[in-house]
């Protein structure tokens, strides 16, 4: 398998991907392809995009060995991509700057995104703060609730945000409702989509802005340790985070490349964000032939995760390719799992994960245990917890008026054993 | 069983431009959709779009998403448009079923095509299928001899427009500006000089939607277009009633307005 063959044709890899939208919007797709194609390998742009990374992003970030964590892996060795040291706590600003320098090469004076978990916006709001571009946030109504810190980040930053109030209220509603303004506003405005999804040519220029997390971590990998990991885990909602650290280890086939999804409360309750599990079958959500969480009349079905950032039914179709050709595997991960993962990292490294990210960690738990001692996984830990605290800290009963039980120590009793996935990560 | 291209060559030969209006099944209830897609034809819609919900809508406003996600929280199926066709040319008028492209997939393109096919509709509008992705579907209806009415945008570059129209069949539907479906104050003239650049490439009927929600827009559009499409401001009259037959009134009531506009002169 090689790079070529996935990138091969109309945004397709293999039969995933293509571009089903309005046609109001396929000159702007037209356009923004034309006009990536030629950035990419243009040195003024590439030689742009690499000063903002080192200078403004903070690249490139580091590797950091986790040995406390890595007790309650099976003793496998486990390594961090520390995307969370990023400008703004994420990766995703790894893209927003890639596709705000290519806003201002079209000539174009507003950027519009969706937002989830609020990191795709509030580095959306950084970039067009930095290049003097209008701009406007979607987001459902449900996660400016659970994201209330991010959508002050965004205000703050001068953009201004729209709770989205139909639908299931998060991510899915927010890409609708930024579509819809990309179509009545097109000419002067671009859409930041945020992940590796969505129609042509974006799975493929997000990833190609997020690669540079694969590239780094393997020379990494290389220079600091001698060798590349057993193992890569990285989080799934669209699957950015998780594309840019794969792509450039597809072709080391001794590298196992592994997604955690949100499980949510475990695929068997029907209220998870498992794209790859249980009733997911293929079809077109938001532009791309891919997998979707759809009922059989081919309607969307909501997606539920404690992770706003996973809570999505629908998924990258570079990784409906990876997953069908065997080149990938994928696990849920069940918001209990992810929540005890969280707190492991916490206590036992003083990092406090993006609970996006802390799903990537219960996955080196599993994998790692899977090795054994010999084995060695690196994590791509995509964001960091601070957008979280609230979240996680009313999860554990750590805040002062709900506080019931002492901190920290064990977490949320599940409602419903059977949904969980058993008790296997509290241990 | 009356087919658009029927329709639209008589009302050319009447010189005028016919009136084509959208309703969502399954809203309120689906027998209830039926009952006022019949009671709009009757009232001087020559075709009837029928609408097939969908949970993504990401074409439509506010009306007909709040609409479309009534008729789904009412368990509107897939199979519905199938007896709202089969009603609507029953009662001597002309059907096409507009929906957005995964439902289709789902239930199987060359099922649905059959499906469609036997219920007397004459096609499919598809707001998020281009031809350039509609392989399946223009084998599809191909074989089942149906309509593909594609979509061309003010934004659509001139080799769009040619390869588009090429590849529909029954009219061109024309969204006659940059934006989703819903009421506007005003028909920009946007309208106009798309259509005019699309009887440049094609011979097809060539009809107007998005916007246009009062007789006077209706009257305005037919004088430069071969049909004038209206959705929001029908389903407007059901979605603000106070009960449903006061909204059948209030949509018989429209329908004959805007049936005078594009007979108006
Ligand atoms: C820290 C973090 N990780 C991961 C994600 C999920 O996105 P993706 O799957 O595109 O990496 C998000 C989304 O908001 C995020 O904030």
């Amino acid at each position: 398998m090689t790079t070529a063959v996935h990138s091969a044709g109309l945004g397709r890899f293999g039969e995933f991907g293509g571009r089903y939208v309005p046609e109001a919007l396929v000159a702007a797709l037209e356009e923004l392809d034309e006009f990536r194609t030629k950035a990419m390998v243009d040195p003024a742009f590439i030689g742009e995009l690499t000063q903002l990374h080192r200078t403004y992003t903070g690249r490139p970030s580091i590797l950091t060995a986790v040995p406390r964590f890595a007790e309650h892996c099976g003793g496998a060795q486990v390594v961090l991509k520390r995307e969370d040291l990023n400008h703004t706590g994420s990766h995703k600003i790894n893209n927003v700057l890639g596709q705000a320098l290519l806003t201002r090469r079209m000539g174009k004076t507003r950027v519009i995104a969706e937002t989830g978990a609020g990191q795709h916006g509030v580095a959306t709001a950084t970039a067009a703060a930095l290049l003097g571009l209008e701009c406007v946030v979607y987001m459902g109504k449900v996660d400016t609730e659970r994201q209330a810190l991010n959508v002050a980040r965004m205000r703050l930053l001068g953009a201004t945000v729209v709770p989205v109030e139909h639908g299931s209220q998060t991510l899915k509603d927010a890409v609708n409702e930024a579509f819809r303004d990309w179509v009545a506003n097109v000419d002067h405005t671009h859409y930041v989509l945020g992940t590796v999804t969505g129609p042509y040519p974006f799975p493929e220029m997000v990833r190609d802005f997020h690669r540079i997390i694969g590239v780094e971590a393997r020379a990494q990998m290389l220079d600091e340790y001698g060798r590349l990991p057993d193992a890569i885990c990285a989080c799934v909602g669209g699957g950015s985070n998780a594309m840019g650290i794969f792509h450039r280890f597809i072709d080391d086939a001794g590298v196992r490349l592994v997604g955690l999804e949100g499980g949510g409360e475990g695929v068997h309750s029907g209220r998870h964000a498992s794209r790859f599990s249980g009733q997911a079958e293929p079809g077109v959500l938001h532009g791309a032939y891919t997998y979707v969480l759809q009922d059989e009349d081919g309607q969307t079905v909501e997606s539920h995760s404690v992770s706003a950032g996973l809570d999505y039914p629908s998924v990258g179709p570079e990784h409906a390719f990876l997953r069908d050709s065997g080149r990938a595997e994928y696990y849920p991960v069940t918001d209990d799992e992810a929540m005890e993962a969280f707190r492991l990292l916490c206590r036992t490294e003083g990092i406090i994960p993006a609970i996006e990210s802390a799903h990537a960690l219960a996955g080196a738990m599993k994998i790692g245990r899977e090795l054994g001692p010999s084995g060695m996984v690196l994590v791509n830990l995509s964001g960091r917890g601070d957008k979280d605290v609230h979240t996680a800290a009313s999860w554990f009963g750590l805040l002062d008026d709900e506080a019931t039980t002492p901190p920290g120590d064990a977490p949320r009793p599940a409602d419903d054993e059977a949904a969980t996935g058993g008790g296997e990560s509290q241990t | 069983m009356t087919g658009v291209s029927e329709v639209l060559a008589r009302t050319k030969k009447e010189g005028r431009a016919a009136l084509i209006g959208y309703l969502p099944t399954g809203f309120p209830t689906v027998e209830q959709s039926i009952e006022a897609m019949v009671a709009m034809a009757q009232s001087g819609a020559d075709i009837v779009e029928v609408g097939l919900p969908y949970t993504d809508p990401l074409m439509d406003g506010p009306v007909i998403q709040t609409a479309a996600t009534k008729a789904l929280e009412n368990g509107v199926r897939v199979a519905d448009v199938f007896d709202a066709a089969a009603a609507i040319t029953q009662a001597g008028s002309a059907a096409v079923v507009m929906t957005y492209w995964n439902p289709v997939l789902r239930f199987g393109v060359d099922t649905f095509a059959a499906k469609l096919r036997e219920s007397g509709a004459s096609g499919l509008i598809t707001p998020d299928l281009v031809p350039d992705e509609a392989g399946e579907w223009i084998t599809a209806s191909d074989d089942h001899d149906l309509d593909r009415i594609f979509l061309v945008a003010p934004s659509s570059t001139p080799q769009r427009l040619a390869s588009t129209t090429a590849a529909t069949r029954g009219f061109v539907y024309a969204a006659s500006l940059m934006g989703v479906t819903g009421a506007r104050d005003s028909v920009g003239d946007q309208a106009q000089v798309l259509v005019e650049r699309t009887r440049e490439v094609t011979d097809l009927p060539v009809c107007v939607g998005l916007g246009v929600s009062t007789p006077e827009q209706a009257h305005q559009v037919a004088r430069f277009a071969d049909g004038v499409i209206v959705g929001s401001a029908l389903v407007r009259c059901l979605l603000e009633a106070d009960s449903f037959a006061a909204g059948l009134d209030e949509l018989r009531s429209l329908t004959g307005r805007l049936a005078d506009g594009v007979r108006r002169t």
